[in-house]
């Protein structure tokens, strides 16, 4: 029983400078899509940016992330053993590939332009 | 790279947004200071306090009569004779206050006919452990200390803000230098007084309940500060973490509130009880200690009996399902969304790492050895001796966060100005901005061998052989992290920060470890299978200095047991 999932995942520094990737991880019951994507950092490219703090608990609510569309918590979606479309939330500002900013406004860390 | 530092000037600088760092901002902005607030992650939603599901150990006696000094007894008796009593003390007392004030704050602790509630958690010797149903202890604690940090005047907050040094200007802490995650860039930070509030280390092991923040950076941070750090042997393991099957979704310390409720029973592979081998006959009560747990579960896997994945099944099929609906009501629903019916079946469970009662050595008012540095949380050592009771942890948080927040405010009214930052400073801030070396080894990568050595040779059970293999493995990633951080240094940066993080936790692992490796005998969390008997001559604690690139460590006796006051 070899399954696979299939992630194809947005990467990028800017929203205009985008691409999209694909990789196949090792398809397990009970995985979650945050599961998939540390498993892509360990074995296949340890640049890949997704944020997330407490991976199983569902307490930091850190990860959210759009999965087919639609925006979910990587740590509660399962992971299935087909294609799945992974991209960073539209509605907020990029910061790169899955991650965007996500803090309230006064929680910011303000940076000048470089 | 981007040029000049952002340089920032406050009054207190609190590192680390938990309970114990969001009650120490809140305890120095009330007494008139400006206070900087940082995480990196985001504000109160990076570490353990978020993550905590169940019971909060405090004599209140609410409901029955109680007293902090019966707390503080049990808490000795858990410790194993390694307490530092007056913080164990200061935990017991003072805990009332703040589980008051908490309440005051509209933390929402359960309550029955109008008074607090508690539950009986095991090596309490009565009822003393208050919590938030259901499951939802550490966030409602955490949302609650949010919004008074909202509230309050004079605390300016900032998250994906990495600190990677202390900085240290003639001798003292004045503040620390940063990571800015989101961006890339280096900041300074200047404070008349820093408080470490980072949380604590169980990210060094594979099977852990931590969060990716937890792996022991303020441990790091205040070692390279030159503060010594103690009972770094004792890593807490928590004996009933799910192991299977698995599940999306839930914490892997879930079972413990289900045991506080409804007893459930404890089995081998054969369906038989078997605490009582170990010194300890449940009888579908929840009365065992982590450190007997830990031990009992992993001897029956050694002994061939364990459930199919490696630990032992936990059963609740001899509660109804009624019971069990009044209890987790919402919980039993994420169950099944899992396929877990538990009236037709038990679960796995096996120990993981969980809380560290190790740390920074610090005094009563949270001062450490360095003038300027602070302390509080899981981040301080010595409480909690050689095994930390159920709940405990919270209240530590919340007293020791208070009581920084006290002390920061005070030296903060003897200072005149912010000492600026000196070339110390310069360092951190080259190593921030460096250009990465040709050759980097995956890092993600590193970090899973990291834990997988730490759980393999510096588990609950340890020998000397073991340990020096950890110790080996250890230096050879050493090596191959080397002296400059990974990564294009770009926007979240993950390598970069892998990069970091290998650094403070292979310091971290090596203190834990060479540790374990010089205290030749078992007591509470740490066993030695070659030495297996609790010895006299080792009621001492050994405090850890960093010497250049070396690991010092010294052994003095601890403090005599005194009996509680009445
Ligand atoms: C799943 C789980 C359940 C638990 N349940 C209970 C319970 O029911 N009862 C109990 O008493 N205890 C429990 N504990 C233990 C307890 O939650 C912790 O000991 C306590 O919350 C620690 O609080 P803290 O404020 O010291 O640290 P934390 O809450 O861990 O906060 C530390 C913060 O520091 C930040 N940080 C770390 N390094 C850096 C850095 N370099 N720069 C900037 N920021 C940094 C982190 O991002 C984090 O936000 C539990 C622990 C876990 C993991
Ligand atoms: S990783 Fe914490 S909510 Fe998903």
């Amino acid at each position: 029983m070899s399954e696979t999932a299939t992630l194809k995942i947005w990467r990028g520094q800017t929203k205009a400078q985008g691409r999209w990737e694909t990789h196949a991880v090792p398809f397990e019951r009970g995985q979650s899509v945050l599961d998939g994507l540390r498993w892509i950092r360990v074995n296949t490219d340890p640049s890949l940016a997704i944020r997330f703090s407490c991976i199983n608990a569902n307490a930091c609510k850190d990860c959210m992330m759009e999965l087919d569309g639609e925006t979910v918590y990587a740590c509660t979606a399962r992971l299935e053993p087909r294609e799945m479309q992974v991209a960073p939330l539209p509605n907020k500002k990029l910061v790169r590939d899955l991650v965007t900013e996500i803090a309230p406004p006064a929680e910011r860390f303000a940076v000048k332009e470089k | 790279m981007s040029a000049e530092p952002v340089q920032i000037e406050t009054d207190v600088l609190v590192i680390g947004s938990g309970a114990a760092g969001m009650y120490a901002a809140i305890e120095a902005a009330r007494a008139g200071c400006r206070v900087m607030l940082i995480d990196r992650s985001l504000i109160g939603r990076g570490g353990a306090t978020v993550m905590a599901q169940m019971t909060v150990a405090v004599a209140l006696g609410a409901e029955a009569p109680d007293h902090w000094s019966h707390h503080y007894q049990d808490t000795l008796t858990a410790g194993r004779g390694l307490c530092n009593e007056p913080l164990s003390r200061l935990l017991c007392e003072e805990g009332p206050a703040c589980i008051t004030e908490m309440d005051s704050w509209g933390v929402g602790w359960a309550r029955k006919d109008g008074k607090i509630t508690s539950t009986f958690a095991p090596g309490h010797d009565r009822p003393r452990c208050v919590y938030v149903d259901f499951l939802n202890t550490g966030p409602a604690v955490s949302k609650t200390l949010r919004s008074v940090v909202h509230k309050t005047p004079g605390i300016a907050r900032t998250g994906d803000l990495c600190v990677v040094d202390l900085l240290k200007v003639d001798g003292e802490v004045a503040g620390a230098v940063a990571w800015h995650v989101g961006s890339g860039a280096p900041v300074t930070i200047s404070a008349k007084a820093t408080v470490v509030a980072t949380g604590g280390l169980t990210r060094l092991y594979r099977r852990n309940s931590a969060s990716a923040n937890m792996g022991g950076d303020g441990y790091a941070l205040c070692l390279r500060a030159g503060a010594p750090l103690i009972d770094m042997e004792f890593v807490q393991f928590f004996p009933i973490g799910h192991l299977a099957p698995r599940l999306i979704g839930m914490d892997p310390i879930m079972w413990d509130p289900f045991r506080y409720k409804l007893g459930g029973r404890l089995l081998n592979r054969d369906m038989e009880d078997f605490t009582d081998r170990y010194g300890v006959p449940e009888d579908g009560k929840y009365v065992i200690t982590r450190d007997v747990g830990t031990y009992a579960i992993l001897k029956e896997v050694e002994s061939g009996r364990g459930s199919p994945h490696g630990g032992a099944y936990l059963s609740f099929q001899h509660v109804p399902a009624e019971k069990l609906r009044e209890a987790f009501g919402p919980v039993i629903d994420r169950l099944a969304a899992n396929g877990i019916d538990l009236t037709r079946m038990p679960v796995e469970v096996a120990p993981i790492a969980h809380y560290h009662m190790g740390g920074v050595a610090a005094d009563v008012r949270m001062r450490t050895e360095v003038p300027g540095l602070l302390v509080a949380g899981e981040a301080v050592g010595g409480a909690n001796g050689a095994n930390r009771l159920s709940g405990n942890a919270i209240t530590e948080a919340l007293v020791f966060g208070r009581e920084a927040g006290r002390t920061a405010a005070a030296r903060v009214k003897t200072m005149k100005a912010v000492p600026p930052p000196d070339k110390a400073a310069r360092a951190t801030v080259d190593l921030i901005r460096s250009d990465p070396p040709k050759d980097m080894p995956n890092t993600a990568a590193m970090l899973t061998r990291l834990q997988a050595t730490m759980s393999d040779d510096v588990g609950p059970l340890r020998t000397a052989a073991r340990l020096n293999r950890a110790l080996a493995t250890i230096g050879e990633l050493a090596t191959a992290v080397g002296d400059r951080p990974f990564g294009d240094n770009g926007s979240f940066d993950m390598q970069r920060l892998d990069w970091f993080d290998l650094r403070n936790m292979l310091t971290v692992a090596r203190a834990v470890t060479q540790a374990a490796l010089l205290r030749t005998e078992s007591r509470g969390a740490h066993q030695r299978e070659d030495f297996p008997e609790m010895l006299p001559q080792w009621r001492a604690n050994q405090a850890i200095r960093l010497h250049g690139q070396d690991l010092d460590i010294a052994t003095a006796p601890a403090s005599a047991v005194e009996v509680a006051a009445q």
